[in-house]
Order: structure tokens, then sequence, then C-alpha cells
């Protein structure tokens, strides 16, 4: 026997040769599992998230294989590290430039809050900008809390309904921050 | 042949006379001061001379002392003659009412991003300056941060109580 663990059908309704069960499980089930990273890794964090991607940690395993270095094929906007207010609108343009659905994971201290760089060149929290999902707190935090964050992550992807992103309240969160 | 502290301050004297107000050996480098409206000239007789030939432009940036009333703002430029290696401070100082000085890009190209630098961080206008703009803030800050009447600390930090965290 293999000792590779596969993901567990969801609920539903089995019988001789038939299987059912809602789009939004599968659907959900198939996105947590394949989700294609896009990192902005731009200091100390982004050295903990190449150990996250390494082999002793191997991100992979989460489905996570393959990063997306072009915003137009990724799901998850991982930010990782300090983001100087002249990098602001450049993390917003990435943002944008991604396909719905989309999440974002704030990796550390500086990329959540601005961190210990509390002066008037640091973004104060990438949440000014654009909306995050899950923040991993620590400085920098360990390959472990990356992970936790993305398995965080997976979890939301998994129990998302597939109307929540044409629900107006989705829609009034991107006008809050004047994304069309 | 290497370049002595006497050599280089007597050149600088018996050419500028009265204009070199001050010289020091700080760190053993020799440090001079000139009125700001000197300073194109002396720059350029710095690198030209053919007995000192400062051809390289190291550094160039500001400097804030608000206590010293009448010339609180300044530049700091630091020259090497790369053929003696020998390395020379010049410093010269502005009222803070009045931060504008001649811009030094006709004498060394290098000077270009060092003044837009100076510019962005301390406010003085280089007179002449072919682009004086900000280089590494937001285009839209209103502040010169590095003056000292302006916060180091982001106004906008809501998770900080100032009774702990001396604001």
């Amino acid at each position: 026997m293999s000792d590779i663990k596969i993901v567990e059908a969801p609920e539903g309704i089995e019988g001789q040769g038939f299987f059912a069960t809602s789009l939004n499980t599968v659907i959900g089930m198939a996105r947590a599992n394949s989700l294609w990273p896009l990192p902005f890794a731009t200091s100390c964090c982004g050295i903990e998230f190449m150990a996250t991607m390494g082999s002793n940690y191997d991100l992979a395993r989460f489905g996570s294989e393959r990063m997306s270095f072009s915003p137009r094929q990724a799901d998850l906007l991982m930010v990782m590290g300090t983001i100087a207010k002249k990098m602001g609108p450049i993390l917003k343009q990435v943002y944008e430039q991604m396909a719905e659905p989309r999440w974002v994971i704030s990796v550390g201290a500086c990329a959540s809050s601005g961190g210990i760089f509390d002066t008037y060149s640091v973004l104060q929290g990438i949440d000014r900008i654009i909306p995050v999902d899950v923040y991993v707190p620590g400085c920098p935090p360990r390959p472990e809390q990356i992970i936790d964050g993305v398995m965080k992550i997976q979890e939301l992807v998994r129990s998302e309904s597939l109307r929540r992103r044409n629900q107006p309240e989705y829609q009034a969160l991107l006008a809050s921050y004047g994304i069309e | 042949m290497a370049l002595t502290h006497e050599q280089v301050l007597g050149r600088l004297q018996s050419a500028f006379g009265e204009s070199i107000l001050s010289n020091s050996l700080p760190y053993g480098m020799l440090k001079v001061e000139i009125p700001a409206n000197k300073n194109v000239e002396v720059v350029k007789f710095l690198k030209e001379d053919p007995e000192l030939q400062f051809i390289y432009l190291t550094d160039l940036c500001g400097v804030h002392f608000p206590e010293q009333t009448g010339r609180e703002v300044g530049v700091v430029m630091h020259m090497h003659s790369l053929v003696h290696n020998y390395r020379i401070r010049i410093v010269y100082y502005m009222p803070e009412q009045k931060t504008e000085v001649n811009t030094l890009t006709e004498v060394f190209a290098a000077a270009n991003w060092m003044e837009r630098e100076t510019y962005d961080f301390f406010g003085i206008r280089f007179t002449g300056h072919p682009d004086l703009r900000r280089i590494l803030n937001v285009d839209h800050m209103e502040m010169f941060p590095l003056l000292k009447q302006y916060p180091l600390e982001d106004s906008s930090r809501e998770d900080k109580d100032d009774r702990f965290f001396g604001r």
C-alpha cells in the first residue's frame, strides 16, 4: 500500500455506479487542492517562504506545486515582507490583474501591520489597499506558520459558496478599496 | 605623490582666501566649510585643478541642525581624488527659510540623482537642476521627511497607544 494520502470524497449519496453531491463542494474541493500561489516576496518573510517551498516543508503537498509568476494565472496572492508606500500601487495592480476567484494571504508582521517599520515610507498593512483573507503573524513566521496560513486559506476556499463573488457584499468590499 | 592635508588646504586657501570659512580634521579626513553660493566654483576648482584632481563625487547629501540659527540646513559632499587616493569633505549651510543653492550637475553628472534625493528628504532646491523631483519617496508626499520638524512615524497607524510609544 502506498502511504500517499489523497483527499477524501465530499459527503454525498452513493449507490451502485453513481455518486451524487453538490457542485459547490466538488468545486470547492478542486479549488482548495490546486491553489496556484503568486509569491510577492520583498524581504525576510520571503526567505522563510523559500524554505516553505523547498523539499523540507514542501508546500507542493497541498496542491500548490506551481508558483505562478503571472497574476493572470494565480489564485492566491502571498504578500511576504515590508511593502513601502511606493510599492503600494504596484501591489494593488498585481491584485487587480488576478482573475476571480482570488485570495490573499498576508505573511508576517510587516505585510499585516507595518511591523516595526512605523515610519513615513512604509505602508502600515497591506489591508489598506487590498482585502486580505488570512494574516500570518510572526517576524518572520516559521514555515510551519506559513503552511498553517495556507491551510486556513484552503479551508476558506473549500467552504466558499460559488455565488460569493457575485454578492453585493463582496462588490461593496471591493468598492471600498476602489477596485473595479 | 600623496597629497597632505596642508597641501590641499593651502591650495584652497590661496585660491579662495576668506571663502574657506573653517576647516577641521574629523576622523582624519579634511573637512572644509564654504559659503553656499561658492559651491560650484569650489567644486569645479577641486575637480579641474591639475594638482588636486578630485574627479570623483562620492556622495552628496543633506543635514539638518535646527539649533544652528541662520545656518540650519546644510549640504555635505564627499569628493575623492582617485589619482592621489585622497578624500575631502565639503560642507555648506543655508538658513532654513531659504534652502536654495546652485546645482552641481554641470560639474558632475553624478550629482543629478544625489541632488534629487537631497531635495526629496530635505527640501533643498538646487537651482538649474534639469529634473528636480522626488526620487525615493512617493510623489504625492507633502513633507520633507528628514527635516526634524516632521515626525518619523506614520500618522495613520492605529494600533499604537501614544502613551506607551512616546509620541
